[in-house]
């Protein structure tokens, strides 16, 4: 449960529950044998199953079982020996068979949470659930007049349909547990997280309410496909929602879309009777049984979760949480920080290297870790140079920009190339120190008078007369000695 | 229990059947004659028997086969969609969806 | 040969073998008299091209020395199952020309072994009903009698084998839609064990209840038929059992422990239901079963009395459970990828409402409305989920019931056949009628029908034999050595 520091809006509190359908990383579809493949002609994944010919029968899909013990596990949820596929019974030109197999009352994953770090406070956003079931297919509405054209090649994708309680309580705390949760599927290899192409698609179902009020009637926000656009819709929707009830209008459940071009949420056109989906357990599927030992053996093969790492992180290498957490945003990341850590013995330099500059460009760049021209050995080299006193720290950021944009191959190369080794001689600075100190003699008279600032400026005319090339330590350590 | 035409109206939709006002009443006095039957299963003392979805469950465990994750289904869009009634560029044509 | 027609299966497949005839011949003189008799309303769709192709296929296959059971013999499929030669419509308006792009795994192993397919037979709407009166496509008459019903919803099957259309067809039964049509008709059917044969392919009714079978002149034809048919189809269709195929016609000729030739059937015990045998049963049904009864008696079984004490309540758990899962199962007919599309209409819910009201018959619209209604939101736990609880219970009583005896026996239906448009308006009627085979199809257990006899005006009774799980050979052994006996199973109605 996330702590009690809410972040009231106009007075009132925020409540989301986050429902996130991602779908599944196989190759067929969870009850036909037809490719899931994302960006095929129409129609042309749709099997006869898939298109609910008379006669057609669904088979379960291994794999998609195997993927939802891995989130259960991932999650610390339990796993249900048994659970049952139920039919959600409703029409829509993309539900070919008139209702969608899915789980109700017995789901496979039960319970679990998603801890994050919003700021610098850790949340933990419990599960209800997590179930699994088939995605419907899609309708396109560009080129048809009054009409709508079906491609059912999506019908049947795996779908693991992942339920929160209606822990969260900001806009901002909302998309950082969607991003963990993101980073938590695409870790564990059971989603590629393509949001454009629609594989983990969020809904929030959002309410407001006086503090110690009862629970809010809540509106569902469909289909957040971007982080960026999921605050400002809950932002907006929020603002909307205390709007009606101080305008002295209740408000009716409802679904609601948003629309990044107006940035405004818009309540779609009710489905009539959507609500009873007469849901019962499907007849053509005996029970889901998952033994004990099969959880193990996934288990067994699991790669190690991201906060179990982030926790080994912080044990083996006294980083802060925060880093930890930051660092294990992916396996290649964490990777990296490990190798530039050991390759270098200073973990929290490389910590901050690689949440500051290697994170900016990467950024900047839209890349991602394994595209980084920037290796951890060359980092680790190179932090250990600065560790060593070779190099300033200002010094080092612009050999890390020369290795990054393949200016220079090798650290010491660049160092030596740009004349960046940093000026150790205590003789030498000395020498400097004296000639500064007796060409600003008011300064030091400022500072033995006891303006502490003047000390700051000392340093920037020891720098400045060094070229930069002082290390500034030992700038400070020997002007504080002679000023006594 | 009685089924009235407003439930009549409102089971109708849910299966999207449009019966007209005479169908309706029929359908009503019939369906009304069915659940007279159906009562005498109220009477029955169903405490701690779980439900038989699967039959041959009362003997053997009946569980869900899983297959192995392989694409084995070619495209075969044209035979599937020979009985389509509105087909263009590939696509199942349906009145517009309004969402 | 133009008495091809009298030739059972086994007699064809020889006669054929050892080219006494071809298939070509066979299937040529079946489809001249299914033409001959279409007055019976047996047959919907028919492709001399395609029947004809496979019969040549068929004799090619003899010519290259191959021999089996089925090899070259001439059948027909109930129109519920799915055909890549001809259409399927499951009788009805919603599939008037739907082209599926493959065929029933049931079809498709019948056709493996060499059989060849004369066509398609007409049922009720979606396998729903007991008088294929429910057929889009013109009620089926009974050979009989043709001024009454042939029993349904495989009523076009069993006119097929009676009329000597076909020497086999396949059925299906949900509620007894083998076994009615088998007794109003006077031939022989079996429903197998739940799961034994493929769904795949079947246009589903009721997911837990649907389950093909065989119709045929005797027993031994329907072991044949059985033994292509069943077994494990574990890719397609998940409550396939995964239990081997068996080879059903050998256990035919095995002798039982302990029985001797005059007494063939010495040791089996068969159970009768009292509530089999009460006062709902009309009194020539009865007299017609007791008279085969003691016919077994003969053959060396002893009688014992059983109870099945909720089998009247079998009528409303099965009208709450087959609705149900038919009412989501009809769901997919909504005019977008396939079947009726209404020709006009305002928006897409107009498309759906009137696509569906005019695609489906009253029967199916009823059932619709009952299954949508009880799965609907507060009313699932006191009709569906309470049905399927009475039916564990149900399910148990055949369990204690076998624990006194090997078969349970009785009627197949209350009455013989009824006069074509006697009950149609009276649905409830209908369902009652249905009292003595639902209980087994609620149970997903083995269940036949024997030509037994005749009754009131000279109408065929079925003797309903009952197994345990898995016992079709022991019950296609029963009723063969009655068939080997007596030979109500030979007679045919008159000008057939």
């Amino acid at each position: 449960m996330s702590s009690s520091k809410s972040l009231l809006v106009g007075g009132y509190e925020v409540v989301i529950g986050f429902e996130t359908h991602a779908q599944l990383a196989t190759q067929s579809k969870i009850f036909s044998r037809a490719s899931t493949a994302f960006g095929a002609e129409p129609n042309t994944q749709a099997c006869a199953v898939d298109l609910a010919l008379p006669g057609t029968l669904p088979v379960m899909n291994k794999a998609a079982v195997e993927l939802a013990i891995r989130l259960g596990l991932a999650l610390g949820s339990h796993i249900a020996e048994q659970s049952v596929f139920a039919r959600k019974n409703y029409f829509y030109p993309d539900l070919p068979k008139g209702y969608q197999i899915s789980q109700f009352e017995i789901p496979v994953v039960q319970g679990g949470e998603v801890s994050f770090f919003l700021g610098d406070e850790k949340k933990t956003v419990r599960l209800v659930r997590a179930h699994l079931e088939e995605d419907a297919g899609k309708s396109l509405h560009e080129d048809f007049i009054g009409q709508s054209g079906i491609d059912l090649n999506r019908a049947g994708t795996p779908l693991l349909e992942i339920v929160t309680e209606p822990d969260i309580r900001s806009s901002a705390e909302a998309v950082a547990y969607a991003k963990e949760l993101h980073k938590i599927v695409t870790w564990i290899g059971i989603c590629d997280g393509n949001m454009q192409e629609g594989s983990f698609r969020c809904d929030a179902n959002v309410s407001v309410r006086k503090p110690g009020a009862p629970l809010g009637t809540r509106r569902e926000i469909k289909n957040l496909n971007s982080f960026k656009f999921m605050q400002q819709a809950i932002d907006y929707e929020v603002r909307w929602q205390i709007e009606q009830i101080e305008d002295g209008h209740a408000i009716q459940q409802a679904t609601v879309l948003f629309d990044p071009d107006t940035g405004e949420t818009r309540a779609m056109r009710t489905k009539e009777d959507a609500a009873d989906y007469r849901y019962f357990p499907d007849p053509d599927l005996p029970p889901l049984v998952i033994a004990r030992d099969w959880v193990e053996q996934v288990k067994a093969a699991m790669p190690e979760l991201p906060r179990g790492m982030a926790e080994r992180l912080v044990r083996d290498y006294g980083l802060p949480e925060y880093d930890a957490t930051t660092l294990t945003q992916s396996p290649a990341m964490a990777a990296y920080f490990e190798a530039a850590a050991q390759a270098s013995g200073q973990a929290k330099l490389v910590s901050n290297w690689i949440m500051g500059e290697v994170s900016r460009r990467l950024n900047a760049e839209e890349g991602d870790i394994a595209s980084a021209p920037v290796s951890a050995a060359q980092l680790a080299t190179l932090i250990g140079r600065i560790a060593d006193g070779t190099v300033s720290n200002n010094a080092a950021k612009q050999v890390f920009d020369a290795l990054w944009t393949g200016e220079g191959r090798e650290v010491d190369a660049v160092i030596e190339a740009k004349g960046l080794k940093q000026m150790n001689d205590s003789g030498a600075l000395e020498k400097i120190i004296d000639e500064v100190m007796a060409a600003n003699a008011e300064m030091v008279e400022q500072f033995r008078a006891g303006k502490d600032k003047a000390f700051n400026a000392l340093v920037g005319q020891a720098m400045k007369a060094s070229k930069g090339k002082a290390n500034p330590q030992q700038v400070n350590d020997l002007l504080r000695q002679k000023l006594g | 229990m009685s089924l009235t035409q407003s439930d009549i109206g409102r089971i109708a939709n849910l299966a999207r059947l449009e019966l007209s006002s005479a169908q309706s009443e029929t359908m009503r006095s019939q369906l009304n004659g069915f659940f007279d039957i159906v009562e005498q299963m109220n009477a029955v003392d169903t405490t701690g028997v779980e439900p038989l979805a699967h039959p041959t469950a009362v003997i053997d465990h009946v569980s869900l086969r899983l297959r192995p994750d392989v694409v084995s289904e070619p495209d075969q869009r044209e035979a599937n969609q020979k009985s389509a009634p509105a087909v263009e560029r590939g696509l199942f044509l349906v009145p517009k969806v309004i969402e | 040969m133009n008495d091809l027609h009298t030739l059972g299966v086994g007699e064809l497949a020889s006669a054929i073998a050892d080219r006494k005839t071809s298939s070509v011949e066979a299937a040529q003189h079946l489809l001249a008299r299914a033409k001959q008799h279409s007055a019976l309303g047996a047959y919907l769709a028919v492709n001399e091209d395609a029947t004809l192709a496979q019969a040549r296929a068929a004799d090619a296959r003899i010519a290259a020395g191959e021999r089996s059971p089925l090899l070259g013999v001439p059948l027909a499929h109930k129109d519920i199952f799915v055909t890549k030669d001809f259409v399927t419509t499951a009788g009805s308006k919603m599939l008037e020309a739907y082209q599926s792009p493959f065929d029933a795994t049931v079809v498709q192993r019948l056709a493996a072994q060499g059989a060849v397919t004369l066509g398609k037979l007409n049922c009720d709407e979606f396998a729903m009903g007991g008088s294929n009166e429910n057929s889009a496509f013109g009620a089926v008459r009974n050979p009989w009698d043709t001024t009454r019903v042939p029993g349904g919803s495989s009523g076009g099957s069993a006119v097929a084998v009676a009329a000597r259309l076909a020497p086999a067809v396949t059925g299906t039964d949900t509620g007894g839609s083998i076994r009615q049509p088998a007794s109003f008709c006077g031939v022989t059917g079996i429903k197998p064990t739940y799961g034994r044969c493929s769904r795949y392919g079947m246009v589903a009714f009721a997911s837990s209840l649907d389950q093909a079978g065989p119709m045929a002149r005797s027993a031994a034809d329907c072991a044949v038929l059985l033994s292509a048919m069943a077994g494990p189809d574990l890719d397609r269709d998940s409550t396939s059992l995964d239990h081997p195929a068996e080879d059903y016609t050998t256990l035919l000729s095995r002798p039982r422990e302990g029985a001797t030739a005059a007494q063939p059937l010495k040791g089996l015990r068969i159970g009768l239901p009292k509530e089999f045998f009460g006062e709902g049963c009309a009194p020539d049904v009865l007299a017609t079963v007791r008279a085969a009864l003691a016919e077994y008696e003969k053959l060396g079984a002893t009688l014992v009395d059983v109870s099945l004490p909720r089998t009247e309540l079998s009528i409303p758990v099965y009208y709450i459970i087959a609705p149900a899962e038919a009412s989501s199962n009809l769901s997919r007919f909504d005019g977008v990828k396939f079947g009726h599309r209404a020709a006009k209409y305002d928006d897409l819910i107009d498309m759906y409402k009137k696509s569906r009201s005019e695609g489906f018959g009253p029967e199916v619209q009823r059932r619709i409305m009952i299954g949508t209604y009880v799965l609907s939101h507060g009313y699932y736990d006191a009709y569906y989920l309470q049905a399927q609880k009475i039916r564990r219970l149900i399910a148990q009583d055949f369990q204690a019931a076998f624990a006194q005896c090997d078969l349970i026996a009785g009627p197949v239906a209350p009455t013989v056949a009824w006069k074509l448009g006697e009950k149609s308006d009276d649905p409830v009627a209908n369902y009652l009628a249905d009292i003595y085979t639902l209980s087994t199809s609620l149970a997903g257990l083995p269940g036949m029908s024997v030509p037994a006899g005749f009754g009131a005006g000279g109408l065929p009774v079925g003797l309903q034999l009952v197994g345990n799980y898995f016992q079709e050979g022991p019950l296609l052994q029963a009723a063969h050595a009655f068939q080997q006996a007596t030979d109500w199973h030979t007679r045919a109605p008159q000008g057939y």
